[in-house]
């Protein structure tokens, strides 16, 4: 799974967002890197749902983080809105930074405690001076309203008071205040139970038609992607193993890890069969990734040629490419 | 048919400075020996409460009234030291946080072979041959290198087959499996899961699976039991229930669940509103506030558990598809 090659990207349609060979790094000791992300190209159309998937320990959160700079990525270019944000620092950077915003996993622990959901809300209006208190407290209230937060009810609480799905709502409503243009959710709900898991997606889905934006949603949970993305890549160990359209991906998936993810998702009625299909073991360290394609240790299907030479995206249907020598036929 | 555990008006409060929180409510129910029940409910809804209390393992806080019957013996009647007799042989559980249900400052292998070692009187040596024997059965690689590493070297999928190794270690009779597969990535759920199930048959072991994951349940149990606030609200065996759902809440939660078998792009279905304030108990249905069906009748009159001719319970005067 090694996901290289830029077959993928649609450069010719004017992606809001294209990212080409980005890299990650973090040091583990004085002599050894782990690549959490390890030269990914993906681009994001305007308007679109990107959904990103993968197992725990496969850079997907890493790369949500590297999109906003935080922390710079090693190497590889984010291009936003025809601007290589990798090029810019010190302020040119700071006043791309409400563009982007990030929602993330755990809504309670990404709140200060100590602030009260107002200022919660009106601080990132109140750093980039949009407006004279009396104007900000006004959005804070409409933003509130847009989530589905009763503003007189809430406005003086602080976060511990709210339930995790409430929490979100709010951390939704602080995201959304700077009208970012790409919104960066990194496993919105998974921390939620499935009735309040429910709420938040069709809310973010509602605040997307309302707002133009554009959604990179990274999540484990193969149903909850399948029900919120346009389009779905597949990461393993640092790279991509396939990307394609949610309907197509479940109907056919092309690459070995894909299909057994997608087996591995429990189905809730007792008459559908338990797939056989199965990944052994757990990703190796990605210290010291595998040669060749990255999954080939857990690939049944895996020859010797997986292990010399890295795969390349290539396109096995309309807008589905996947980067394996021995593609899964359907 | 040969009963394991029974539950009778089996209820546990907490005393909290905003009064008495009823947790678990006038819960009745009997497993059979070699049963895999799943219990389902959103977080709030008591089933992990009803699970722990019936092992025994409550703060001082709470107050459990009812009859818990094991294997004929009156449990509640019991003394705290005389109930942990049965922790390991008779009953035992996997917990939710494989993460923190380990102790990081000991090796796997002392905590393998506590309880074979207080519990069957093992020897030492004994012990840890057996425990090698059980981390080989859960499918730890090279055992005997992990007897001597510390939780945190190990990853989560592998701390939660320590977790199970440790309690099946005394082959109980029954066990609890608190969301046990909650914390984990869907490959490594389902190898767990197809652990489970192996280990069920392999020691004929009665199995409580305590999940908000349907999906989960309807794999693994033979009968699941919904709870919402505290009570029971729906029992049945797995196939009728999913089949042929009685109360609106099952079939809203089971609505709220993202599928992959539907088309993508579709707007969920959501439960609007909260499970109810547990230290105010509602006069009425404790559904009825959430519920799109509910009429005056359900919010002035609690219903009754009806139980029909084919062992399907439920609690609602509008059962969905109509009362048999």
């Amino acid at each position: 799974m090694a996901g290289s090659g830029k077959l993928h990207l649609r450069l010719d349609s004017d992606p809001l967002l294209i990212v080409q060979d980005l890299v990650v790094q973090y040091k583990v000791n004085r002599k050894s890197f782990v690549s959490a992300v390890a030269g990914i190209s993906f681009d994001v159309l305007r308007g679109e749902t990107l959904a990103i998937v993968g197992e725990s320990g496969c850079g997907k959160s890493t790369l949500g983080k590297a999109i906003m700079q935080l922390p710079r990525p090693l190497g590889g270019t984010v291009v936003l809105d025809g601007v290589d944000i990798t090029a810019l620092d010190g302020n040119d950077l700071r006043d791309v930074r409400p563009k982007v915003q990030m929602i993330f996993q755990d809504a309670i622990s990404s709140l200060d405690p100590r602030l009260q959901v107002k200022n919660i809300i009106d601080e990132p209006l109140k750093v980039w001076k949009k407006g004279t208190a009396a104007e900000r407290s006004i959005k804070v209230d409409n933003l509130l309203n847009s989530v589905g937060l009763d503003p007189v009810v809430v406005r003086d609480r602080r976060p511990y008071e709210f339930s995790g799905g409430q929490c979100q709502r709010i951390s939704i409503a602080r995201a959304i205040a700077l009208d970012p243009v790409l919104l960066v959710c990194d496993e919105p709900v998974s921390a939620l139970d499935v009735s309040i898991q429910a709420q938040i997606l069709n809310l973010l889905q509602d605040m997307k038609e309302k707002l133009g934006l554009t959604l990179i949603f990274i999540s484990h949970d193969l149903a909850v992607v399948k029900a919120v993305s346009t389009r779905v890549l597949v990461m393993y160990l640092g790279k991509i193993c396939e990307v394609a359209t949610p309907d197509d991906l479940y109907a056919h998936p092309a690459h070995h890890y894909s299909r057994a993810l997608i087996a591995a998702v429990p189905i809730p009625d007792p008459e559908v069969g338990v797939d056989k299909i199965r990944v052994t073991g757990e990703p190796p360290s990605p210290v010291n990734p595998p040669s060749g394609c990255r999954f080939r240790t857990r690939c049944e299907s895996a020859s010797q040629r997986c292990a010399t030479e890295e795969p390349q995206l290539q396109e096995v249907g309309l807008g589905h490419f996947v980067a394996c020598h021995h593609p899964v036929t359907n | 048919m040969n009963q394991l555990l029974k539950l009778s008006d089996f209820s546990v409060s907490f005393t909290t400075p905003r009064g008495d929180l009823h947790a678990v409510r006038g819960v009745d129910l009997s497993v059979a020996k070699g049963e895999s029940i799943g219990i389902v409910g959103e977080s709030g809804s008591g089933k992990t409460v009803l699970s722990r209390a019936t092992m025994g393992l409550m703060p001082s806080t709470a107050t459990c009234t009812g009859s818990v019957e094991f294997n004929g013996v009156p449990l509640s009647d019991l003394s705290h030291a005389e109930v942990r007799n049965y922790w390991g042989t008779g009953m035992a559980m996997i917990f939710q946080d494989p993460l923190t249900s380990l102790n990081p400052v000991r090796r796997i292998g002392s905590q393998l072979m506590e309880g074979l070692i207080v519990r069957l009187g093992m020897s030492k040596d004994q012990a840890r041959a057996r425990s090698v024997e059980l981390l080989e059965r859960v499918r730890i690689p090279d055992p005997y290198a992990a007897m001597k590493k510390y939780p945190g070297e190990l990853s989560g999928g592998m701390r939660q087959r320590i977790v199970i190794a440790i309690a099946i270690a005394c082959t109980p009779e029954l066990l609890f499996a608190d969301e046990p597969t909650t914390a984990l990535d869907v490959t490594v759920q389902a190898q767990v899961l197809e652990l489970l199930a192996e280990l069920r048959q392999e020691f004929n072991m009665t199995m409580i699976l305590v999940t908000h994951d349907l999906g989960v349940v309807a794999g693994q149990t033979d009968r699941v039991v919904v709870m919402y606030a505290g009570e029971i609200v729906e029992a049945a065996a797995t196939k009728d229930l999913f089949a042929n759902m009685k109360m609106p809440y099952t079939e809203a939660l089971m609505k709220s669940i993202p599928r992959l078998d539907q088309s993508s792009g579709q707007r969920l279905r959501v439960i609007t509103g909260r499970l109810p304030d547990p230290t105010t108990p509602e006069p009425g249905c404790s559904f009825a506030p959430r519920c799109e069906y509910a009429t005056d009748k359900c919010r002035a009159e609690k219903p009754p558990l009806v139980t029909t001719q084919t062992g399907h319970q439920y609690r609602c005067f509008f059962p969905i598809g109509g009362s048999l």
